[in-house]
Formats: structure tokens, C-alpha cells, sequence
């Protein structure tokens, strides 16, 4: 059964999707991450999804979800590296994924949790 | 048999047709002098009726055959170069219309029995009816190549993304926006933002003329678009009247950064890049100074 691997990072997950995504591996990475949360008391989460090249309205609410399941568990959510059809794709949705925060690449998006962290 | 009729007519009066259209087209107004020269004028007229009567001996008289593509060919190639010399459509038209007098002349001269005169006529009239026609269709099909093409320049020449500085982008808007054109705004500024990993980029509608619902959604969903890669926007160039629109509208904008002037907005990107603007080093003002400044 594949799995999305799920890296630690000092305080932090890293999550990195190199695969088209389907359902039922979206509900997995759902499972794993909320437990990784917990066991680790991460604060943090990015999710890189610069190798996504196809999204539905499924994979977008999944996104969503995880955002706010992590800010239940006390860990803010960065989705980095977007890519622009992938990002008018959301938006033609109708999903702007109001509540998760962006950033251009990795480095950036792990900047971008230090400084909430150190808030 | 009417086939082989016309086209023996065609192939043994061809001279004398073609001497009487040459002189008939030299008469009339339609054929424009002013334009045309004569050599070129009598080859287009040789041409045109060298291929008839070649098609002629087919034996179809479809102007839609196969045997007819020749003659098809040769009047596009006509009806694109009288285009460019500043011919109307109609004048070309007519220039293929008044082959038909020759032609009934001879008809009327050569028949023998007056039954197949109406017949022939019949003929000839519906050949270079559709030959006519197809003129003036080459003529109006080029013109819409050309406004596709225009359509399509202005569209990429009209949405430039700019790089301001290390970081920061603009996109001056101008004209109207349409689904079509916010399509191609979007897809090149998203691009651009992944390029140059810029983190924040200035929408300028200075140039927008009027802002109506469907515009300013257009505008939320890039900003949105961009938001989502990780980039911030602001909206600056907003005047007076559109704001008052805006408002009037009910449209929210809340969500986005917006300021009045390109500057205002250049000036907020520059502070959230940790940035700013200062004068240039000024000497620290002593005696020394002053006696170089009264060279």
C-alpha cells in the first residue's frame, strides 16, 4: 500500500506530494498526519505540493481539512509551491482555501512557520 | 452534350472572348485603372479565362468540383493581391461577372438551333455566379484572418508583467477586462511569480476604464490565484469614480491590499521586503562643504 512520507523537522512536519493524488491516498495522508501531530506535538506542518500537477474539488478540501485539523492540534499549516494552473484550477472551484497559509517554495515556507513559531 | 458544347465554344472562341472582355474591362469603371495597370489587367483577364476553359473540358460544370480547384486557386490568389491594391470586393466580383457579355455574344453568334441559346446562357450565368461569390468569400475570410490575428497580438501585447524590483512585480492593466483577457493576465503573472519567486505583486488599473462586477471578481480570483502560490497582491490605480463604484456595487474588497497611486503601492512592497527608500548619502554640512559648493 503506498504511502506519503511523512519527514520531522526539529519542531516541524514536512510533507512532500510527488504523487497524483486519489482518494483514498488523501484519506491515508489525513490519518498519518494527524497522529504524527499528536505523537509528535509538532507546531508546525508544510505541505509541498510543487509536483502536483492535477487537483480536484476532492484534493482541495483535503487540503482545507488538514489545515484545520492541525490547527486543532495546535500546528499551523503552510502549502508551498503551488503551481499556477494548479492554483486558477482552485480558485475556478471556487476554493481559495481561505484559512491555509502559502508560500512561494520550501525555504520560504519554512521561514514563514519560524516566525509563527517564535510569535 | 451542353457540357461539350460550352467547352467547345470556350476552346474555339477563346481569343475572340477574351479580346472583347479585355476591351469591355478597359471601358468600364469598375475595373479601376487608377489601380491596375494594363498588362496586369489583360493577364488577370488571360488567366482567369485559361483556366475556365481548361476546367470547361472536364465536362463539370460544378463550380465546387474538383476539376474547378485550379480556377478556385487562381481567384483567391486575385481576390487577396486586388485586396492589398485597394480594390472593393464588389469590383472584383464584377470583374468576374463581366466575362458573361463575351461570352453570351459569342453563344448567340456561333448556336445554330435558338432552343439552346436560354440553355447555355443558363449555364454560363450560374458558373460565373458562383465564381463571382467565391471572390468576395476569399475577401471576407482574409479579412477575419487579419482581425483574428490583430485580436490575438493585442491580447499578448496588452498584459506585460513588469519587475520592479528584486521581489516585487506590477501588472499595468489596461483596457477592459473580459474572462478572456483575465484568463491570459492570470496565467502570465502566476507564471512570472514562480519564475522570479517573487512574493508580492501590484494589479495597476490606472488604465481600466470602467470596473463592473464581473471585472472586479476577475480581479479577487487573480488576486486569490496568487495568494494560494504563496504571493501577495495589491490593487492600486483606483480612481476616485471607481471607488465610489465599488462601493455602490457592493463588491468587497476587503480582502485585498489597495492603494491610490502605483507609488503608494510600490512603497508598501518595499517595506514588507524589508526595504526603503532614501536620499541619496548627503555630505554632512561644514566649512569644507560650503567652499565646493561655491565653485
Amino acid at each position: 500500500m503506498e504511502r506519503i512520507p511523512i519527514l520531522k523537522m526539529g519542531p516541524f512536519l514536512l510533507v512532500t506530494i510527488q504523487v497524483d493524488m486519489h482518494d483514498r491516498l488523501a484519506m491515508q495522508l489525513q490519518d498519518d498526519l494527524t497522529t504524527r501531530i499528536a505523537d509528535t506535538s509538532a507546531r508546525g506542518v508544510l505541505i509541498d505540493i510543487s509536483a502536483l500537477e492535477m487537483v480536484d474539488s476532492f484534493i482541495g478540501r483535503m487540503l482545507a481539512n488538514i489545515a484545520g485539523m492541525s490547527r486543532v492540534l495546535d500546528a499551523e499549516t503552510v502549502v508551498v509551491g503551488m503551481r499556477p494552473a494548479v492554483a486558477i484550477t482552485l480558485v475556478e472551484l471556487g476554493m481559495s482555501l481561505t484559512g491555509v497559509r502559502t508560500a512561494l517554495d520550501v525555504e520560504r515556507g519554512m521561514a514563514l512557520l519560524g516566525s509563527a513559531q517564535r510569535r | 452534350m451542353r457540357q461539350t458544347r460550352l467547352a467547345d465554344l470556350f476552346r474555339e472562341q477563346h481569343d475572340v472572348i477574351l479580346a472583347d472582355w479585355i476591351k469591355a474591362l478597359s471601358d468600364s469603371t469598375a475595373a479601376r485603372r487608377d489601380l491596375i495597370g494594363d498588362a496586369d489587367l489583360q493577364r488577370q483577364a488571360r488567366d482567369f479565362l485559361g483556366a475556365v476553359t481548361r476546367a470547361m473540358t472536364s465536362g463539370e460544370l460544378d463550380v465546387n468540383a474538383i476539376a474547378w480547384d485550379p480556377v478556385r486557386e487562381l481567384l483567391a490568389r486575385l481576390s487577396r493581391s486586388r485586396a492589398l491594391q485597394g480594390f472593393k470586393p464588389s469590383e472584383t466580383a464584377t470583374f468576374v461577372f463581366s466575362l458573361k457579355e463575351p461570352v453570351f455574344t459569342q453563344i448567340r453568334r456561333t448556336s445554330t438551333q435558338s432552343d439552346t441559346v436560354g440553355d447555355d446562357m443558363w449555364a454560363v450565368t450560374t458558373l460565373l455566379d458562383g465564381l463571382g461569390l467565391y471572390t468576395t468569400e476569399v475577401f471576407q475570410k482574409t479579412r477575419e484572418e487579419v482581425i483574428a490575428r490583430q485580436q490575438q497580438e493585442m491580447l499578448e501585447l496588452s498584459t506585460p508583467v513588469v519587475t520592479l524590483w528584486q521581489g516585487v512585480l506590477a501588472l499595468p492593466l489596461i483596457g477592459t477586462l473580459d474572462s478572456a483577457r483575465t484568463q491570459v493576465v492570470m496565467e502570465n503573472l502566476l507564471q512570472r511569480i514562480v519564475d522570479t519567486g517573487s512574493m508580492i505583486a501590484i494589479l495597476d488599473i490606472t488604465g481600466v476604464p470602467t470596473v463592473d462586477t464581473l471585472v472586479a471578481q476577475h480581479l479577487l480570483k487573480t488576486v486569490a490565484a496568487a495568494r494560494l502560490m504563496g504571493a501577495d497582491c495589491i490593487i492600486s490605480g483606483i480612481r476616485p469614480q471607481i471607488a465610489q463604484t465599488i462601493v455602490h456595487l457592493g463588491v468587497d474588497l476587503n480582502s485585498v491590499t489597495t492603494k491610490a497611486t502605483l507609488a503608494d503601492a510600490f512603497a508598501v512592497a518595499l517595506s514588507r521586503a524589508g526595504l526603503s527608500v532614501a536620499p541619496a548619502a548627503a555630505k554632512p554640512a561644514g566649512p569644507s562643504d560650503s567652499a565646493v559648493a561655491a565653485h
